[in-house]
Parts: structure tokens; C-alpha cells; sequence
């Protein structure tokens, strides 16, 4: 009986928590590979348009990010109602747009900058008057590889 | 005797200290969902240009104005009709006078194929909405990919997505996405 006693005097043994750690790493390794670090925080809203025809953008490396649409509620004071270019993190307009292709072309090597794609993320309300500008100025910069973003419709 | 085993190392802590790594990662990035549909710009025009004469046959205008009111075949149209109407164009497959030139060009894997010489010409106003604007580019693409899947079937008896590069490009080449956007007028 005594013996019996001593070994409920331990209470319950530690449960053993070595495998929970790997478990953890193993889900924090998955969700590191599917995602991408966001690049910015937007100031504009963006709606995009939906489209059943839309592809997935390959090499994110490659892809520069032009974003067009609204100054968020926050930000009305500073960069008014009407819609807005974003790149990177600064709010810009139409004439920076030859800049910022320097810019990014420069960013990579001279092979990559060739392949650089430069995302169109419109808000559908923006008018395309805006978009044939920043088009226009994409191409007399010779960036001609350009994506327009979109959601995917899922209904037919 | 002497070989005691050492004492565990409590790893619990542990576990919390991926916990709130893998809080952090879920926090700051985003699953990629990119998508959307890809072009290419034309390269800059030289100062001296004129552009070449296009017959009428070959042309299949689109615009929309700022009423995102769509205009093809000079009447105005439902969006839901454009892309049967641009497949008949592209395709003409009755070959049909008023409808696009073709002319044969050796492809490989296809042989001789008829690449239509039609060209769509897209023509937006500046007060037309980015979405209408897209969706027309979207309806276009759609009878584009419609009619390399079909040609894909007939040739390969595949689906254009399972096809490898090598077969796509030859695709691409029978039927190459023919959309010009005009010049915006100042």
C-alpha cells in the first residue's frame, strides 16, 4: 500500500510537448511558402473588376504594382476624393509614372527588367481616361508588358 | 549505474514561441491571388508614321463611349453578344466576303493553316469606366481562348490547357490575339 502511495504523490506526469513545437514549424513552413509578404499598404480603395477569362500573374519578382482608385475614408483630407495613383508607398501622378519605370527597371538586372510586368490594379469605377494616360506612359517608357487585375467570376 | 539520463528539456515554451511566429506570418502576408489578364502595349510610334491602309473586311470595331454604351458592327450591341460576333469574325468560317482576309502560313505541328487577317479595333472614350472597359477585353479574350481550344480539339483532340509550350505556340500562331486599341485622342 505504501508503494502505491509514494507514486500518487507525483500526480499526473507532464504531457510530453516536444512534437507539438515541430507540428507549429511545420505550419508556420507551409504558410511561409504559399504567401508573399504584402508590399505596401494601399491608400486607395480598389474594387477590381471580375472576369471569367482572367490567369494567374507568374513571377511575382518580375511585377511592379500600379494602383489606381480612391483615397481610402482616412485619407481624404490629404489626397482629396477624386481617384488617385499609387506607387509602391506614395501617392503620384500620371507624370511620375516615366520615374517609377526607371526606377523599378533599374531595381533588377538587365535581363529581368526586360521580363518586368507592371500590374494595372484599377478600382472599376475609375474612368479609362486615367488608365490611357498611365498607358500611354508605360509605353513611351517601353514598358510594354502590362496586366490588368482582376477577381475571378465564378458564376457563368 | 552512473548513466543517469539527463533531465528532459521542457519544450513547451517552444511551441508557443512558433505559435506567435506563425501569428505574425499569417498577419502580414496574403495568399497570392493575383489574377488577371495579360497584354502587351504597342512600342511608341516614330514621329513619321502612317498607319498601313486596312481594308474594311478586316476591321471589327469596337467602342464603347462614355456612357459604357458598346458599339460593334456600327449598331449598338449587348455585351453578351460580343463574343459570338467577334468569333464569327475572327473564324469566318463560311468564308464570307464581308468578313476577314486569310492568308496560309506554314505552322508547325498544324501545317498549312489560314491565319485570319482580321483585327479587332478597340476605341474607348476617356469617360468610359475601367470596368466596362475590362469587361469587353474579357468577353474578346474569351472568344479568342474559345477558339484556340476549339482548334486545339480538332488538331490535337486536347484541351488547350493540357498542351505543352511547344503545341501552344503553334496555337498562338493560328490564332493571335488580334486586338488593336486605337491611339487616344488628346
Amino acid at each position: 500500500m505504501a508503494r502505491f502511495k509514494q507514486k500518487n504523490d507525483k500526480g499526473t506526469p507532464g504531457l510530453n510537448m516536444g512534437s507539438m513545437s515541430d507540428i507549429i514549424f511545420m505550419l508556420l513552413f507551409f504558410f511561409m511558402v504559399i504567401t508573399t509578404m504584402r508590399e505596401s499598404t494601399l491608400f486607395v480603395k480598389i474594387a477590381p473588376p471580375k472576369g471569367t477569362e482572367v490567369t494567374k500573374l507568374e513571377k511575382k519578382s518580375l511585377v511592379s504594382y500600379i494602383n489606381i482608385g480612391v483615397p481610402m475614408e482616412s485619407y481624404t483630407a490629404k489626397y482629396g476624393t477624386e481617384p488617385r495613383i499609387q506607387l509602391n508607398d506614395q501617392i503620384a501622378d500620371v507624370e511620375d509614372i516615366r520615374q517609377f519605370v526607371e526606377l523599378e527597371k533599374s531595381a533588377r538586372s538587365e535581363e529581368d527588367s526586360k521580363l518586368l510586368t507592371f500590374a494595372i490594379k484599377a478600382d472599376g469605377k475609375v474612368k479609362m481616361g486615367m488608365v490611357s494616360d498611365i498607358k500611354q506612359e508605360l509605353r513611351n517608357s517601353s514598358a510594354l508588358k502590362i496586366f490588368y487585375n482582376a477577381t475571378k467570376d465564378v458564376k457563368k | 549505474m552512473g548513466k543517469k539520463s539527463t533531465p528532459g528539456l521542457n519544450t513547451s515554451a517552444m511551441s508557443d514561441i512558433s505559435f506567435l511566429l506563425l501569428a505574425f506570418f499569417l498577419m502580414t502576408s496574403s495568399i497570392n491571388t493575383d489574377m488577371g489578364i495579360a497584354r502587351r502595349l504597342p512600342p511608341p510610334l516614330p514621329p513619321d508614321f502612317t498607319p498601313p491602309e486596312v481594308r474594311e473586311r478586316n476591321i471589327f470595331q469596337v467602342k464603347i463611349n462614355r456612357n459604357d454604351r458598346i458599339l460593334f458592327n456600327k449598331e449598338i450591341g449587348d455585351i453578351s453578344l460580343l463574343k459570338e460576333r467577334a468569333k464569327e469574325f475572327l473564324g469566318n468560317p463560311n468564308d464570307r466576303d464581308d468578313l476577314p482576309q486569310k492568308e496560309n502560313v506554314d505552322i508547325e505541328f498544324l501545317g498549312v493553316y489560314p491565319v485570319s487577317k482580321g483585327v479587332i479595333s478597340l476605341q474607348n472614350d476617356r469617360g468610359t469606366s475601367y470596368e466596362t472597359y475590362f469587361k469587353v477585353q474579357n468577353e474578346l479574350t474569351a472568344a479568342i481562348n474559345e477558339m484556340r481550344d476549339e482548334l486545339s480539339r480538332e488538331k490535337f483532340s486536347r484541351p488547350y490547357k493540357d498542351l505543352d509550350q511547344a503545341h501552344r505556340d503553334a496555337i498562338d500562331r493560328a490564332i493571335p490575339v488580334a486586338i488593336s486599341e486605337a491611339e487616344p485622342k488628346k
